[in-house]
């Protein structure tokens, strides 16, 4: 047990403080500190994909920053992408399209294809399925995943076009 | 598994985090991105009582180029740098190569220098630091000093990097526009480890033929390493088909790779000579099914 830490971050869209261990990371202060369970542990170190979250508006592992590291940062987790009654676009497009089975990989995709569509709404299908090869699926053979984000993708060309003006 | 205990600091400045690292001896570990070190750490492959952080110190995040060289920080991510528009004509067996670096989460926080210092054997960044001549500038207790990239890695997951010291920037030399190159790599999924690959660059005379053949290849040996028996085949040759069999027989008996999990010896041998091949045949324009 080493001294545990204060550490501030934002997550979607609140200021809160999370008390850890340095070898916590932020995928464990998310879950146990914060109980945003959205977010799931596969493997642990950094190959399923599973504990996506978005940092400062990059996708990347939970399992492999510390959450010490998040200090100052801006995180948002399944839960910021919508909720029960107001699901988001790509929420909604999954269920459309049948694109998850047992959902455990299902947040960590989610928040992936948020981060890719909101940097890159146009992404063709390559680029898709090039991203998407981080987030192991092992139920729906990701074809329904690909259709899903691929549908997706206008409600955040037209979420652009509105920033724009 | 959950990572074991220890100590966080992360410091303002370079010196703070070299005293710190001082101050621990051995115990004491660099994260940067932490996409190699934190798998190390859940698997205890590594146990450092003390993580000192570099990723908040200034100045480690540019990429320059000048008359000098490439520059790069050691904080660059692969996303910069295939973010970088320059990096496509500015060195494009750089922009070819960090394009198949691990997944879309794992290129948003890993860094160059975290690669370089990790010196994994299959990994592309060391590979094209020591295929390019790069020179690396490590900063410690006792100062600053250069080192050439193939003398910076000493095997396996190993470098010269003294406790006390952080590697900090890369350079590599500038790039001739009308280089010859290719970049091949087979792995048995995307962004996975290379089972093997090949950095491969030559440039022309005005006689159409190659000099300065440059072959280094990764994931077939403790380190990535260059082939120098290949390069003295290129050398002075018009790149043909038959040149390309015959450089590509050299490469196969030219490595030494152990059995392991992912591959026998004898079919990474076998797989560098396809790649080689189709490096070449790439990087000289021709199709080698037409020529055969």
């Amino acid at each position: 047990m080493t001294p545990v830490r204060s550490v501030r971050l934002t997550v979607n869209g609140t200021q809160t403080t999370v008390t850890v261990e340095p070898r916590t990371t932020l995928a464990d202060a998310l879950r146990n500190e914060l109980r945003l369970t959205g977010t799931h542990l596969g493997c642990e170190h950094g190959v399923c994909g599973a504990c996506t979250v978005i940092v400062d508006g990059a996708a990347v592992r939970g399992c492999l920053m510390l959450a010490v590291q998040a200090e100052g940062r801006e995180i948002t987790t399944v839960e910021g992408l919508g909720s029960a009654a107001h699901l988001g676009a790509l929420q909604l497009a999954f269920r459309k399209h049948h694109a998850l089975q047992c959902g455990f990989c299902t947040a960590g995709i989610l928040t992936t294809a948020h981060a890719l569509l909101t940097d890159e709404p146009h992404a063709d299908e390559d680029r898709i399925r090039e991203v998407i090869s981080g987030n192991l699926c092992r139920c729906t053979g990701y074809l329904p995943i690909i259709a899903a984000i691929m549908e997706a993708r206008i409600a955040y060309s037209d979420l652009q076009c509105e920033a724009a003006q | 598994m959950k990572l074991p205990p220890l100590d966080y600091i992360c410091p303002a400045t370079l010196t703070e985090a070299i005293a710190a690292l001082a101050a621990h001896g051995g115990n004491a570990k660099v994260i940067a991105g932490g996409q190699s070190l934190i798998p190390m750490l859940a698997f205890r492959l590594a146990a450092p009582s003390v993580l000192v952080d570099i990723g908040r110190l200034p100045d480690l995040k540019s990429i320059s180029i000048s008359a000098e060289g490439i520059d790069i920080g050691a904080l660059v991510t692969w996303r910069d740098i295939e973010r970088d528009a320059r990096l496509a004509q500015a060195h494009p067996l750089l922009a070819a190569a960090v394009a198949h670096v691990a997944h879309y989460q794992v290129r948003n926080r890993g860094t160059v220098g975290g690669s370089l210092a990790h010196a994994d054997p299959a990994a592309e960044m060391p590979g094209i630091a020591v295929t390019c001549d790069a020179m690396l500038t490590i900063v410690g207790s006792n100062g600053t000093r250069i080192v050439r990239a193939d003398e910076f890695i000493t095997g396996g997951l190993s470098t010269v990097l003294e406790a006390d010291e952080i590697l900090i920037s890369i350079r590599l030399p500038l790039w001739k526009k009308a280089r010859r190159w290719a970049f091949e790599e087979f792995a048995r999924r995307r962004g996975d480890f290379a089972l093997a690959g090949v950095a491969a660059f030559y440039d022309t005379d005005a006689q159409g033929l190659a000099y300065n053949a440059h072959i280094g290849v990764i994931g077939v040996a403790d380190r990535p390493m260059r082939l120098p028996g290949v390069e003295a085949i290129l050398d002075g040759r018009r790149i043909d088909a038959a040149v390309i069999l015959q450089a590509a027989a050299v490469a196969r008996d030219a490595i030494d790779p152990a059995d392991d999990i992912h591959a026998e010896a004898a079919y990474r041998c076998d797989l560098l000579g396809v790649l080689l091949e189709r490096a070449l045949a790439r990087a000289a324009d021709i199709s080698l099914s037409e020529a055969a």
